[in-house]
């Protein structure tokens, strides 16, 4: 089957980190989701890219042409990698925005895998205080383990406990395998099948 | 085909002088351009309901009233009359009475608010808006075309032997469009009842509008009111017109820029490619406003402007208003161009009348 998992990096800066742990993320997931049988595209959403458009999606109500396209990008994806950069305790602005401005129930049983980079390792639990209940909150499935990558992590060899590729590898097992037991996501669209008025009229 | 002029009836500074006009100066205003409408030619004046700054309009039916006073020909209506808040039994008097007023020139049009606050202030809760539309509507009719009425809901104290008064003029009920940016459900609504459906395209962008109208084409045909382009489908829009185009442009920008609406999102040029807001010539505003049909899935019956609001200045609105009766005057002849013949025009008191008559013989 072919699958597809759209990655969204939150970093702000070239070179980034933030882009870079993405970037491993997918491709071990790619490898992962290849070895069930599985033919895998990968759709990269930068978000500074769309800067602006989130701005403006939020105040018009909204999104432009270019936004549009990316949230049924995310929509259609059988699978979600967010990676955010953490600012002042938390996923930084950017990565909220473009949460706020999703369908809210674009994620809606999906897998999402989340990762995010930091200064110093003190901040890994963000993941757990910070993402992990923004994306139970939208229903999404997000799998047992999450990414932290410090700045040490790019340094440490094989010797180090529990290093980022063992990390990695991991999370993109659980995507794979919770991608691998689903079917296609199918998005229901209220303009094509509305509720019959009989049904809103009985108050169901 | 209809034209007219809409708005909300906000009190803004304009950002030119930095003055803010009085409620007052606001309340006499839209009522001399809804008189200056009328005699430009335009066929509807609309006015929203809105209970909190910066807006006026809290008392829709007071000011109908004297514009009806005031007036010959245009028909009177809203935009929006919140069914969602308002007692329906309420709505039921006041706009029959507006009815016999104004000799049959009204029609409504049910919203559910633009503010959350609203539903506490008047005792409901906001997750309960689709079904109070739902509920309060269907009581709203029952209390116009039955006499007597004994009925029991989820969100008002039930009625027994209950007449509404005074009755529909004629024993015709007043026409009724649904206004609604984003919920299938209104568009489903309107189209049960074959009552007109009316999005307000200046908000958002055509691929939107077309599926909302569509699904609302869709579903009157579903419901046996006609073939899907008999539907009866209102658009909204801004204008904004200088005979040239770079002056409507330069002198609409600050107004735009610091609205409460519009400003510090996308920019005017984004905003006029994406929305049905219309700042150029005449001819601009007439080429645009004629390819709407695209919006709307070909023909439709009414098309309402926006002149007024966001601190535009009255000596302004009352040039645009005239512009827009000339502007008006190519349309008609122009929407007239190829329109099939079984594509009607938006209802009337007359048109409903002989309708009834008809039936009844």
């Amino acid at each position: 089957m072919r699958r597809t998992i759209a990655v969204v990096s939150a970093g702000l800066r070239q070179p980034s980190s933030t882009r870079m742990l993405a970037d491993r993320l997918a491709a071990a997931a790619r490898r992962e989701l290849e070895q069930l049988g599985a033919e895998v595209d990968v759709e990269l959403i930068e978000l500074r890219d769309h800067g602006h458009d989130l701005v403006d999606n939020l105040l018009a109500g909204y999104p432009s042409e270019e936004l549009k396209r990316v949230h049924e990008t995310v929509a259609r994806a059988d699978a979600l990698i967010t990676v955010t950069p953490t600012f002042s305790a938390s996923y930084n602005g950017i990565f909220k925005m473009f949460v706020d401005v999703l369908d809210d129930t674009a994620l809606v049983d999906k897998p999402v895998l989340i990762a995010a980079t930091g200064g110093t390792g003190r901040h890994s639990l963000v993941l757990e205080h910070a993402l992990r209940p923004l994306f139970a909150y939208l229903h999404a499935v997000v799998l047992p383990t999450a990414v932290f990558a410090a700045p040490e992590d790019w340094g440490a060899g094989d010797t180090a406990q529990d290093q980022l590729v063992h990390r990695i590898d991991r999370a993109a097992g659980e995507l794979a395998r919770e991608v691998d037991r689903r079917e296609k996501p199918t998005h229901l669209d209220p303009f094509d099948v509305p509720t019959p008025f009989e049904q809103l009229l009985a108050g169901e | 085909m209809q034209f007219g002029i809409f708005g909300v009836g906000d009190v803004a500074r304009d950002p030119m002088t930095g003055r803010n006009p009085s409620e007052h100066e606001r309340i006499k205003a839209v009522v001399e351009y809804a008189k200056l409408a009328e005699e430009v030619g335009l066929d509807v004046f609309a006015i929203g309901e809105h209970h909190n700054p910066p807006f006026f309009p809290s008392s829709p039916t007071t000011l109908l009233g004297h514009v009806a006073a005031r007036t010959d020909k245009i028909v009177l209506s809203t935009s929006t009359t919140l069914i969602t808040t308002n007692d329906p039994v309420k709505i039921a008097e006041d706009y029959a009475m507006l009815q016999h007023l104004a000799d049959g020139r009204v029609d409504l049009m049910m919203g559910r608010g633009n503010t959350g606050p609203v539903y506490p202030w008047f005792g409901q809760d906001i997750r309960n808006a689709i079904p109070l539309a739902v509920e309060n509507y269907d009581l709203l009719r029952r209390l116009w075309r039955e006499e007597v009425v004994d009925w029991q809901g989820k969100f008002r104290t039930p009625l027994q032997s209950f007449t509404s008064t005074p009755r529909p003029l004629d024993g015709v009920p007043p026409f009724v469009w649904h206004g609604s940016i984003r919920s299938p459900e209104i568009a489903e609504q309107a189209a049960y009842y074959g009552d007109g459906f009316l999005h307000n395209n200046l908000l958002w962008p055509k691929e939107h509008v077309q599926r909302m109208v569509g699904l609302y084409r869709r579903r009157f045909e579903h419901y046996g009111h006609g073939s899907a382009d008999q539907a009866i489908v209102g658009l909204g829009a801004q204008v904004f017109m200088r005979k040239n185009s770079q002056d409507a442009v330069r002198e609409f920008r600050p107004y735009f820029d610091n609205s409460a609406a519009y400003g510090h999102g996308p920019s005017l040029e984004e905003t006029m490619r994406q929305t049905a807001l219309l700042v150029g010539s005449p001819q601009e505003v007439i080429d645009r406003t004629l390819a709407f049909r695209e919006y709307a899935g070909g023909d439709y019956q009414r098309q309402l402007f926006n002149v007024d609001g966001i601190g535009v200045p009255r000596k302004t609105v009352l040039q645009q208003i005239e512009m827009l009766g000339e502007v008006v005057q190519v349309l008609r002849k122009e929407f007239a161009v190829g329109r099939p013949a079984h594509v009607p025009n938006a209802p009337t008191h007359a048109s409903l009348k002989a309708a009834a008559a008809g039936e009844n013989r």
